[in-house]
């Protein structure tokens, strides 16, 4: 899918109900309103297709601790928990419950599923960030090389390292790092997010953020930055480059067809040079479809952290997920999902505003 | 479709046959350098592994759960040699009769969930694009909000509601299969709706209703034929996506039980701790695998986008040369 720039990037437009022309001239504002009132179905049908599909299998008790407890004792842990009242009962208790922002308690460890996402969240959010960065830092001035050398050498070879990026599931990609840097070469951390002394102490700082560096930054000190640092650097690699390949070619794209734009061949006739074209010119308007882009890549990104935390037991959401996940816990799964399913929501409308706020034509 | 694809030159001559029509074979046609060169590239590792698949049987010296012959146990963990060229697993199996039988049920299950997936998102975005109304509002909206979520997470839930935990090998196969069609439904349901919705407004859809055409002929006959140009570049890209989504599920101990059937994602995982002390076979050759698959398939979709594209095709030059 991502790899559809042109076909896919405009995304359906919201129920045709009110779809006339009377909506011109009512600009930004009711664009963004549609927008907002958008998220909360996208949440609502992630969140019911997860609760029927889970329930599909049985009751969140028997799939994780039935076959260690009494026919009687299961049957009172149901009642107690209220599994066995009719599914639809449960389920606009369990919506009731969501937007009032409790999702109940995990089963394997009875802990607040809040806590559990808190905790959790800041994780992912930090490995997240780091992939970005590197996917910019990667894939955008090579985007602009394979442009600005389009079908000669330097642009061939970029174009199949893109592929191979996409190609190349981030578990393998994370497993061939670990190899070369962490055992060869021995020069980075295997796995984790930071040596057993330095979590311990990022773990003992009052009202700490979850984010390691901005801790380890709080506590002042440089040995605690590094080693945070050196964690960081293989997961990030592994799950940046991934979208590193997406980015190189969605600029490699939209550089070369703003290119053939006729104020870029103005300029090529007064005389620019082909490399000031790219750099100055087709530069800035190629960005804006890759913001668009963004959106679904973040998605993507959250499914490659699922994959990333297993692969370098990085402590996130993902990681977590899969161990609720082997455990049977339904209700931590559920609630995981209906926080991604929130963040993929609110990170798309985001990304459909700042268009409309670039680009007016979005708007329609 | 492709007519305007068409050299100017060699259209007036000869009308294309059946053979230089279809998808592959007409991309092939039209390519030229760089964009043959991938091309071709991607058809041929996509086809080596095709072999390696259905050969499997002849190929692989042992099955797959295969650990011992004639009451010997292979060892744990071998490193590649004669009997084993590429070592054995963590569990005692040969890493190359593995990595064989592992491309089985790659293609397996990438060709199940890409026929299920295009028969439903075909199916749906015909009767929902044509037909409108309150199904099209119900379908869009459900497409919109499971299309921007991580297809994993969406194929994991499926899977485990499929198998409830473990599966034999059709089973698992099938399970891993439509959960990964799940996962592409709204993909195709997407294109070819918005497709047919713009072929309803076409004068020959107008002209067969006015003659009296009933509406399923006008769907299935009229406009499913203009509508499906975007397929083989969907089937290709999706086809390699699949695998990914197939080998992340078995990564995650959510796909094909071993015993079951040979999955190059599991391998991968069991292979994850033997990294630490420095054993490679066991994970690279699955790995590589996977790499080979999805760069072949991504290949030959890539370029068939790049073909489809005429700001992105390569024109013939009066110069020769420039290859890659």
């Amino acid at each position: 899918m991502t790899l559809l720039p042109a076909a896919e990037a405009p995304l359906t437009p919201p129920p045709a109900g009110s779809a006339k022309k009377s909506r011109q001239g009512l600009g930004l504002g009711r664009y963004i309103a549609i927008r907002a009132v958008l998220i909360l179905p996208t949440v609502l049908i992630l969140v019911t297709l997860v609760f029927f599909l889970m329930r599909v299998v049985g009751d969140p008790i028997s799939a994780s601790v039935g076959d260690r407890l009494t026919p009687a004792q299961l049957e009172e842990r149901l009642t107690a928990a209220g599994f066995n009242r009719p599914i639809l009962v449960q389920y606009f208790e369990y919506i009731g419950q969501i937007f009032t922002g409790n999702f109940g308690r995990t089963l394997t460890d009875n802990r607040p599923i809040t806590e559990v996402l808190l905790q959790y969240g800041s994780a992912t959010l930090e490995l997240v960030i780091y992939a970005l960065i590197v996917a910019f830092l990667i894939g955008i001035p090579l985007g602009l090389v394979a442009a600005y050398r389009k079908d000669r050498t330097p642009d061939a070879i970029l174009r199949v390292l893109a592929i191979l990026a996409y190609a190349t599931p981030v578990f393998f990609a994370g497993l061939l790092l670990k190899l070369v840097f962490g055992v060869w070469l021995g020069v980075l951390p295997l796995s984790g997010r930071a040596d057993t002394r330095v979590a311990l102490a990022l773990g003992r700082m009052d009202d700490p953020t979850g984010i390691y560096l901005i801790d380890a930054i709080r506590l002042g000190s440089p040995t605690a930055i590094g080693d945070v640092l050196a964690h960081a650097v293989l997961p990030a690699l592994a799950l940046g480059l991934l979208t590193a390949g997406v980015f190189l070619r969605l600029v490699r794209t939209n550089v070369i067809s703003t290119l053939s734009n006729d104020y870029v061949n103005a300029a090529r006739s007064r005389g620019v040079s082909e490399f000031r074209l790219v750099t100055k010119h087709a530069y800035k308007p190629a960005l804006i479809p890759i913001i668009t882009v963004i959106g679904l890549q973040i998605a993507l990104m959250l499914g490659g952290a699922v994959l990333t935390e297993t692969t370098f037991e990085w402590r996130g959401l993902g990681f977590q997920l899969t161990q609720y996940l082997n455990a049977r816990d339904f209700v931590a799964v559920q609630g995981i999902v209906a926080l991604l399913a929130v963040i993929v929501a609110v990170t798309n409308f985001v990304v459909d505003v700042i268009a409309a706020l670039i680009d007016p034509r979005v708007r329609y | 479709m492709a007519g305007t694809a068409t050299p100017v030159s060699a259209r007036p001559t000869i009308k294309p046959t059946l053979w230089q029509r279809l998808p592959l074979v007409s991309h092939l046609r039209q390519s030229i350098g760089l964009q043959r060169g991938m091309l071709v590239v991607g058809m041929v590792i996509t086809a080596v592994i095709v072999l390696a698949a259905v050969f499997a049987p002849l190929i692989a010296p042992y099955g797959f759960a295969e650990s011992r012959v004639d009451g010997v146990q292979f060892g744990r963990q071998q490193a590649p040699s004669a009997e084993h060229i590429w070592g054995t697993t963590v569990g005692g199996y040969d890493v190359f009769s593995r990595v064989i039988w592992g491309a089985q049920t790659a293609l397996l299950v990438v060709i199940i969930s890409v026929l299920l997936s295009i028969f439903a998102g075909v199916v749906l975005g015909l009767v929902s694009g044509y037909l409108g109304g309150w199904l099209d509002r119900i379908l869009v909206v459900i497409a919109d909000a499971i299309y921007p979520f991580p297809t994993l997470l969406i194929a994991i839930v499926v899977s485990i509601v499929l198998t409830g935990g473990e599966s034999s090998l059709w089973g698992g196969v099938l399970a891993a299969a439509v959960a990964v069609t799940v996962v592409f439904i709204p993909q195709y349901f997407r294109v070819i709706r918005s497709e047919v919705v713009r072929l309803k407004a076409e004068a020959f859809v107008e002209s067969a209703q006015v003659i009296g055409t009933s509406t399923v002929r006008i769907m299935f006959l009229h406009v499913l034929r203009n509508s499906t140009r975007t397929l083989p570049l969907i089937v290709t890209l999706n086809a390699s996506e699949a695998i990914l989504t197939l080998a992340g599920l078995g990564f995650l101990g959510f796909g094909i039980q071993p015993t079951a059937a040979a999955e190059w994602g599991y391998d991968l995982n069991r292979a994850l701790s033997d990294t630490a002390s420095g054993i490679w076979w066991t994970g690279v050759f699955p790995g590589i695998s996977i790499v080979l698959l999805g760069l072949g398939l991504t290949l030959v979709g890539e370029s068939i986008n790049d073909i489809a594209d005429p700001r992105l095709r390569t024109r013939k030059r009066p110069t020769k040369g420039v290859p890659a």
